[in-house]
């Protein structure tokens, strides 16, 4: 059923979000609270009948399941309906739609939807076997393969089959580190030189270097789902809605997709929330997209339309995709400066895109935004979530 | 009734103690950490310092404290007889169970009714026996003790300690103020349970937290330690003529120094590890050995030591008149570091014990 026939809007109406980093002296539970604290108040202190936790790796790395009873405990909400969503690096936006769902068919009057990580408290092989949980266990992981390596092999196939130019991959951490520098919420708050980039790319060009991988990170970010007559008459922002949203598979494996390089579930998610919202991509006055790799991000951009099949590269200047360009993505850093952490990143995009259709975005700002769209990937995109909000 | 007297954070003992005598040792084996990145990168790229000390196959930490021992009596001029104890720092004792303290003790002519034993805490093991050292003498229980910082550093073939995990260390003999070559003016400690690097029983090598070693580990605990001690004196970096950092690598030691508000030519004469690697218990100490070979009297000298798990313990120096007579009667820091055999990796894993041989 569409949005319309339902009657029912669904306003963005709460964000917070924690700083992105190496976070080692706060714990899962507090960077939650955090998060959720800051999106409550900003809401205008509603009330969510129920939380939507988007989280990859707690079980793993912090030896903590039920994060529904625990975090809704922490921030004071206890006996609150609250459940944990898992969806590899897409959790958070999967915890979004989720939250947004809730909403929009009248169930609740409210939804938190809060994505959490806490990722740097393992290191070395045991964060690499916990991160690579999210590819197939059995076929991928077992062989050695993680999430980075793989996106390492599908690069090499990319430049191969495309011949695609490789010191315009720049492009991509370049906008995203010129964006994160004026966040400060960013893991990495530093513009990036070319000239490093370049130097990488000389000594074995075919690699994804430092500058094409997004670190993974902790963080929280949080946004709450309501209705426009559930809004407090004191509330005072901008009303920013969310309009399109979608959720969709793909094999889990890559070998068990008809092209490595083509990722059905990235376009198709792009596609039905668009078509949900009534509106295609290139309406959107940006777009926040999953750039865990440059490569992830060059068949992002191809998904969605922005691009043809192995031309999503040349996009990668200042000019098209910086925040003044026709299609500005990372607004705030992306994964590569903002920092990836994992189950929350989807999140943080929405909290990003209400900020910057709110027109609060401040010096990252994108002049006019009306319409925004954003994507969340889980692993190579086996699982992928679209939202298009917009101002009102 | 009499007034009490609130106890300060800094250590101040009633007898105003110094170093009445000290001695560096360095083995002579160099392993450039081109060989390193030559077996395990597989190609000789430069790594985080040119290269590090490394013991040969007849040494270990008990012989190279009693090298840097004999030296530091040479240089006290005095009976060791009169020592009352023997404090062997280290991470790398060749024993579980028996101390390292009294081999030396007995080795340099101690006597037996001294206090000997072996201390702990990763890097500053060393400087927390200088400090116990001050308190013994401090109190008057003796009038000298020696404290040793020694280390064969473990690194795990292949991990990124074994570019810098070296051998080497200092000894130093602590007595009466008046007697001293330097005289030790304040010295304040800080700790806090940080798990930045670890060895656990049975182990044979460390694990460390990456990055964790840097920032909440090294950084906030030298700096912790050195601005406080530097606040309740009421010094600031241009009073003293040289610092000396612990100095696990080349890299953290010069960001510290720059933070902590010191210029290159009061850091650089005490900065060792890119030349012999970084001696773990023996490295703030092998830094003070060096400065005071040149230092001239009144010469103030900071030095402030860190310990994975974790700590720092800042002192603060001068340098007194006797120096410069008696620090003639031992070999020099310098003269060590120039005594230099180049060994390359597969030397290195026999010297070292890292072939299994059983």
């Amino acid at each position: 059923m569409s949005v319309e026939k339902m009657n029912i809007n669904v306003i963005a109406a709460g964000i917070g979000q924690t700083n992105v980093g190496e976070l080692w002296d706060v714990s899962l539970r507090e960077l939650a609270a955090e998060a959720i604290l800051g999106a409550l108040k900003d809401s205008g202190n509603l009330k969510p009948q129920v939380i939507y936790v988007g989280n990859m790796l707690a079980g793993s790395a912090s030896r903590q399941a039920n994060l529904g009873a625990l975090i809704a405990e922490d921030v004071g909400m206890r006996g609150v309906e609250g459940v944990t969503v898992e969806a590899a690096d897409a959790s958070g936006g999967a915890a979004l739609r989720m939250a947004y769902l809730a909403v929009l068919s009248g169930a609740v009057d409210a939804a938190l939807a809060v994505g959490v990580e806490k990722f740097t408290d393992v290191i070395g092989s045991e964060s690499e076997s916990f991160i690579s949980q999210m590819l197939d266990a059995n076929f991928e992981a077992a062989q050695g393969l993680t999430p980075l390596s793989l996106a390492g092999l599908l690069f090499h196939r990319y430049m191969h089959e495309y011949s695609a130019d490789r010191e315009a991959f720049a492009g991509f951490p370049e906008v995203a580190h010129a964006n994160g520098a004026t966040n400060p919420y960013a893991m990495y708050q530093q513009p990036m030189r070319i000239g490093a980039y370049q130097k990488r790319v000389s000594k074995d060009a075919w690699v994804l270097n430092l500058f094409d991988v997004a670190p993974y990170a902790d963080g929280a970010a949080a946004v709450i789902l309501t209705r426009e007559d559930v809004l407090s008459r004191s509330w005072e922002h901008p009303l920013v809605k969310v309009i399109g949203s979608s959720l969709v598979t793909d094999a889990l494996s890559i070998h068990d997709r008809p092209s490595p390089l083509v990722w059905d579930a990235a376009r198709l998610s792009i596609e039905r929330a668009c078509r949900g919202a009534g509106v295609m991509p290139k309406d959107a006055d940006f777009f926040e997209y999953h750039d865990a790799t440059s490569l992830h991000a060059t068949i992002s951009l191809e998904a969605a339309g922005f691009a043809s099949l192995g031309k999503g590269w040349t996009l990668a200047k200042p000019e098209i995709i910086g925040l003044n360009g026709k299609i500005p993505v990372a607004t705030f850093g992306g994964l590569k400066a903002r920092g990836h952490p994992l189950g929350a990143t989807g999140v943080y995009q929405a909290v990003e895109a209400v900020m910057q259709l709110r027109g609060e975005a401040g010096e990252n700002q994108v002049e006019g935004a009306k319409l925004g769209l954003i994507q969340s990937l889980g692993g190579m995109a086996s699982t992928a979530v679209a939202h298009v909000l917009a101002r009102q | 009734m009499s007034e009490i007297k609130p106890q300060g954070i800094i250590n101040s003992p009633i007898r105003p103690v110094g170093i009445v005598g000290y001695g560096a040792y360095i083995p002579r084996y160099r392993l450039p950490g081109t060989e390193v990145s030559r077996i395990w990168k597989g190609e000789p790229l430069q790594g985080p310092v040119k290269e590090k000390a490394v013991a040969g196959l007849d040494e270990d930490v008990i012989t190279m404290s009693i090298e840097a021992a004999r030296n530091a009596i040479a240089r006290a001029a005095i009976d060791p007889h009169l020592l009352r104890a023997v404090w062997v720092g280290s991470e790398s004792h060749p024993y579980a169970v028996k101390p390292s303290g009294t081999i030396v003790a007995e080795a340099i002519g101690a006597p037996e009714h001294i206090q000997a034993g072996d201390w702990e805490f990763a890097c500053k093991a060393g400087t927390e026996a200088i400090v116990a050292a001050m308190g013994l003498v401090g109190s008057k229980m003796g009038d000298y003790a020696m404290a040793i910082g020694m280390d064969t550093a473990q690194g795990k073939p292949g991990d990124a300690l074994e570019y810098t995990a070296a051998s080497g260390g200092a000894a130093f003999i602590i007595g009466p103020a008046e007697e001293a070559l330097a005289s030790i003016d304040a010295q304040y400690s800080y700790v806090t349970d940080t798990p930045d690097f670890w060895r656990r029983a049975h182990q044979k090598y460390p694990e460390h937290g990456q990055r964790f070693t840097g920032d909440p580990a090294y950084f906030h605990h030298i700096i912790s330690a050195t601005s406080t001690l530097m606040k309740e004196t009421g010094m600031s970096p241009e009073d003293f003529k040289y610092a000396i950092f612990h100095q696990p690598n080349e890299k953290f030691p010069t960001r510290v120094a720059k933070q902590l508000g010191f210029k290159p030519e009061q850091f650089k004469d005490g900065l060792l590890s890119p030349v012999i690697g970084n001696t773990y218990a023996g490295a703030s100490l092998v830094g003070l050995t060096a400065v005071l070979d040149i230092a001239s009297p009144g010469d103030r000298i900071l030095v402030t030591s860190y310990g994975s798990g974790a700590g720092s313990d800042s002192f603060i120096f001068t340098a007194q008149e006797a120096l410069l007579e008696r620090r003639k009667a031992a070999l020099r820091t310098v003269d060590y570091i120039k005594r230099r055999t180049v060994i390359d990796y597969a030397t290195y894993t026999r010297y070292r014990g890292k072939i299994a041989m059983s």
